[in-house]
């Protein structure tokens, strides 16, 4: 009987890489910078690293395949290096492979790294990926972009429970509203500047009714993280461990798209999220969940989102999201601590990581200006391709005993 | 007996006013303003003679099983492919069976659709085929600010023909063929090059389809006061009235060229105005229909009883009612690829076009063809071996199940103005047919502002993408949401 991942592996470092536009970086660099960081936190040699999981999703246009330009980059000792790729779910894909590693006990420490170089294409928003979706599917397959595919939730949202485009509008303005707030308390987020609920509001639209201000930034960035297990943490003298709590994957089969769904929820999010509670022990998420990083590639995700983690009751997200009940210190679950891919942007394979980051800053106490009191979990949460067909990607972690 | 069994018409719904094109343009090129009344029938800029040929051919084959098709004649002078069968793009989209059929293209003139209804008429009576179904269909590219931009219009219309409960009983044809060069197009050449009009007018239309009507007439011995209507196209208006007075034609008896309309539609125009004929026609009238292009093809026709029992269609009546006004003459420009806009470095993409997935995939990609599981009955689109209902999951347990004829619901829906697209934003959604099944879909002719969750939707074949490097043009459906009245 599988018993789960809860306290089997111990975060002992993370290190993140200011994200941005980093014109004048390419993925090495980025790679460079959050490895250094998470190698000074750890504490340890980089020879002490048996075992690495790189995740990356557009290679295409960023590192090219494989895991070799996690291994030249960082001069890895010829160990093993495995590229993962899994939509947006990349990067905590790799954090899995490694956490996993150390838990069968085949690794004493992995290392975790993500990257995502975007800002080398020539044109704003994600890498247009016609020609990446596989012989059959570009023959048919809608004209349709990330923008477009998010969008499409709010008019199905809206219709579900008879609520005025206006209002969900709304909620979505606040939505990042509150993300801006929190990225401008952060230095390493791309977009720094608190913005109104009419600037959002009355941004260009980008995909019906999104505007500009539902969509997150693109930014280039990598994170990593280095486990191992307790045992071994406490005997490099590490205390306040902070432990995995739950790693869930769930994927779509086709029932959204081809089958029958509402287009009113993340079918893979509600369960892998239940599973997650499960995992970590969790039975009442609303009240014990200390904070949260969700995928917030554009407002309507976030605002849905908060149902399928069962912390909002259905249909009602708009209203939790309009009382603050997910704002820094709203008294609630606060939502994007750091700033969310909102103010960070969506380097890919990257994300999951930098989000875990924020967790372990808070975990420690060591989140500055953003600090809440006394989290004890934490839980991240990716959501690749598109509402009727996607991978989701659940993590929490917390502190050691919580 | 021989003759027509069904008939369909395809006009595409945008309809730009002369007047449109004489404010934009006459400055450059005056004489346009002396055929400024009435508008044209324009092609969305996903649709061309294919695509077209595709509407009227489900049009022509409602009520009718497509599977008993025997042949299909598509005739055009814009066919996307110089080597490749069209008609076989055509058939493909209607799952027409693929053992013991015979398709052709009739191309390279404005006659061909008359042509092509000879052949098939020709190889019913012989009893060589049962049922053939000829589609003609031209979308021809003008240049800019010339009479051939102002006559011009896009459509399509098909004609089924057979020997079982025929509407129009054919009474034979007569041809003149001869190398008259009123107008020509070279190879690789993208515009028409015409002839002085006095000439085409006078030696050409005013002289040819006469001359053939005449000699149709001595050879069956009836006749022009025997046929309600004669059908003839010529969009000269002075010319069209002359050939039915040289004729003996009354006024109401010489069928209208929609020139106010829809413009001369090239080779499907024949086939549009014979349609507009039998929807008006009643039992027991005569059509005489004539095609123009290097000769001219004149065939007859006597309706029957059995053309009130013909299921309700769109037509051309129908289709000219569902009308949307293009009042930007910029668009129409770029519709044609006349201008050139920048749909910036995301539009680059060009992805190449697997030839053996087509293959594999054909009936999905260009028949809308699914399955339907065998044990729990549950459409689906698209088709993974495992069957999607999450209580069955059994494996290739299935038949086909067509979904082109299916009207579907939206579910959810975008415009999106990050993808590129020709007419921005590009509006799609997930649709669920009646009956079962649902995927995602581009959607076209549609206003966004007009779509909504629960509107209903059709699907219509389209061009998809068109690989410029390569010169290969693909396809496949799209949903076109029914807001009522066509949209605005």
């Amino acid at each position: 009987m599988a018993t789960g991942i809860r306290d089997k592996v111990a975060i002992i470092g993370m290190g993140c890489s200011q994200f941005g536009e980093r014109w004048n970086d390419g993925p090495e660099d980025l790679m460079v910078e959050a490895f250094t960081e998470c190698l000074q936190d750890a504490g340890i040699e980089k020879t002490d690293i048996q075992a690495a999981w790189f995740g990356s999703c557009f290679d295409e246009v960023g590192v090219g395949k494989s895991a070799l330009p996690v291994s030249m980059s960082l001069r890895l000792p010829n160990i093993s290096v495995t590229r993962v790729e899994n939509y947006c779910a990349s990067g905590t894909e790799a954090f899995r492979g490694a956490v996993y590693a150390v838990a069968s006990g085949a690794y004493d420490i992995a290392l975790a790294i993500g990257v995502e170089k975007l800002k080398d294409i020539g044109y704003g928003g994600l890498p247009e990926f016609s020609t990446a979706m596989g012989t059959l599917n570009q023959l048919w397959m809608a004209n349709f972009t990330a923008p477009g595919g998010f969008a499409m939730l709010a008019t199905s949202y809206a219709a579900k429970y008879g609520i005025d485009m206006s209002e969900v509008k709304r909620a979505m303005a606040h939505v990042s509203v509150k993300s801006h707030a929190n990225g401008a308390l952060n230095p390493k987020a791309h977009l720094r500047k608190p913005v109104t609920e009419e600037q959002v509001l009355n941004s260009p639209q980008i995909a019906y009714p999104l505007g500009l201000f539902d969509c997150c930034g693109v930014s280039d960035g990598s994170a990593c993280a280095i486990v191992t297990t307790p045992e071994i943490a406490k005997s490099l003298g590490k205390k306040d461990l902070v432990t995995v709590k739950a790693l869930q994957l769930s994927l779509s089969n086709g029932t959204e798209f081809a089958f029958d769904w509402d287009g009113d929820h993340f079918v893979t999010t509600s369960k892998a999220s239940s599973e997650a509670y499960r995992e970590a022990g969790i039975r009442n998420p609303r009240e014990e969940i200390s904070m949260m990083e969700v995928h917030d590639c554009f407002s309507i995700t976030e605002l849905v989102t908060m149902e399928d983690l069962h912390i909002s009751e259905r249909g009602k997200a708009p209203k939790d999201v309009m009382d603050g009940f997910f704002d820094l210190g709203g008294g609630g679950v606060p939502c994007q601590v750091d700033g969310g891919l909102k103010c960070f942007g969506h380097p890919i394979g990257a994300s999951g990581l930098r989000m875990l980051y924020e967790m372990y800053l808070q975990l420690h106490g060591r989140a500055g200006q953003r600090q809440l009191e006394d989290p004890k979990f934490g839980l991240t949460h990716n959501l690749g391709g598109f509402p009727f067909m996607n991978v989701c990607s659940i993590a929490i972690i917390g502190k050691q005993g919580a | 007996m021989a003759g027509i069994t069904s008939f369909g018409g395809y006009i595409p719904r945008y309809r730009l006013s002369r007047m449109v094109i004489v404010q934009n343009m006459a400055w450059y090129f005056p004489v346009i303003m002396a055929v400024a009344g009435g508008e044209k029938a324009v092609a969305n800029w996903d649709e061309d003679s294919v695509s077209m040929a595709v509407a009227a051919a489900y049009d022509c084959m409602a009520g009718h099983d497509r599977k008993g098709l025997d042949a299909l004649y598509f005739a055009s002078t814009t066919m996307p492919f110089a080597d490749r069968l069209n008609a076989g793009i055509v058939a493909a989209a209607l799952n027409m069976r693929e053992n013991g059929v015979s398709n052709a293209d009739f191309a390279s003139c404005m006659k061909a659709g008359t042509t092509a209804m000879i052949a098939a008429l020709d190889s019913v009576q012989a009893g060589s085929r049962k049922n053939v179904l000829v589609a003609a269909s031209d979308q021809r590219r003008t240049k800019m600010a010339t009479m051939f931009e102002m006559f011009y219009g896009d459509a399509a219309a098909a004609v089924l023909i057979g020997n079982e409960d025929v509407v129009a009983d054919y009474l034979g044809s007569y041809s003149i063929n001869c190398d008259f060069v009123d107008h020509y197009r070279g190879q690789a050449k993208e515009f028409d090059y015409g002839y002085e009009e006095r000439w085409v007018r006078d030696i050409g239309y005013g002289k040819v389809i006469p001359e053939a009507i005449s000699g149709f007439l001595a050879q069956s011995g009836m006749k022009i006061g025997d046929f309600a209507k004669v059908i003839y196209p010529c969009y000269f208006g002075g010319t069209h009235k002359a050939i039915a007075a040289r004729l003996g034609i009354e006024k109401e008896r010489a069928q209208n060229n929609l020139h106010a309309v829809c413009g001369d539609t090239g080779t499907a125009h024949p086939l549009v105005m014979l349609v507009a004929a039998l929807e008006e026609a009643n039992p027991g009238d005569k059509l005489l229909v004539a095609g123009f292009g290097q000769g001219c093809d004149v065939l007859a026709f006597e309706v029957t009883d059995k053309i009130k029992d013909m299921k309700p269609r769109t037509g051309i009546k129908g289709s000219l009612a569902n009308r949307v006004e293009l009042t930007n003459y910029q668009k129409f420009t770029k519709f044609r690829n006349l201008i050139t806009a920048d749909l910036g470095i995301r539009g680059e993409a060009n992805p190449n076009t697997s030839l053996t997935v087509l293959w594999r995939k054909r009936k999905m990609l260009l028949g809308l063809v699914g399955v339907r599981c065998k044990k729990c009955g549950t459409p689906q689109f698209p088709v993974y071996p495992t069957c999607v209902n999450p209580k069955c999951w059994s494996v290739n347990d299935f038949e086909d199940y067509e979904f082109s004829d299916k009207e579907a619901k939206i579910l959810m829906f975008t415009g999106d103005m990050l993808s590129p697209s020709v007419d921005p934003p590009a509006v799609y959604g997930l649709i669920a047919f009646e009956g079962g099944g649902r995927t995602m879909f581009d959607f076209t002719d549609c206003d966004l502002n007009q779509v909504k969750v629960g509107m209903k939707t059709r699907m219509s074949f389209r061009r998809r993408q068109t690989d410029n490097m390569r010169g290969f043009t693909g396809y496949f459906w799209k949903a076109v949401p029914q807001v009522e009245g066509g949209g605005k």
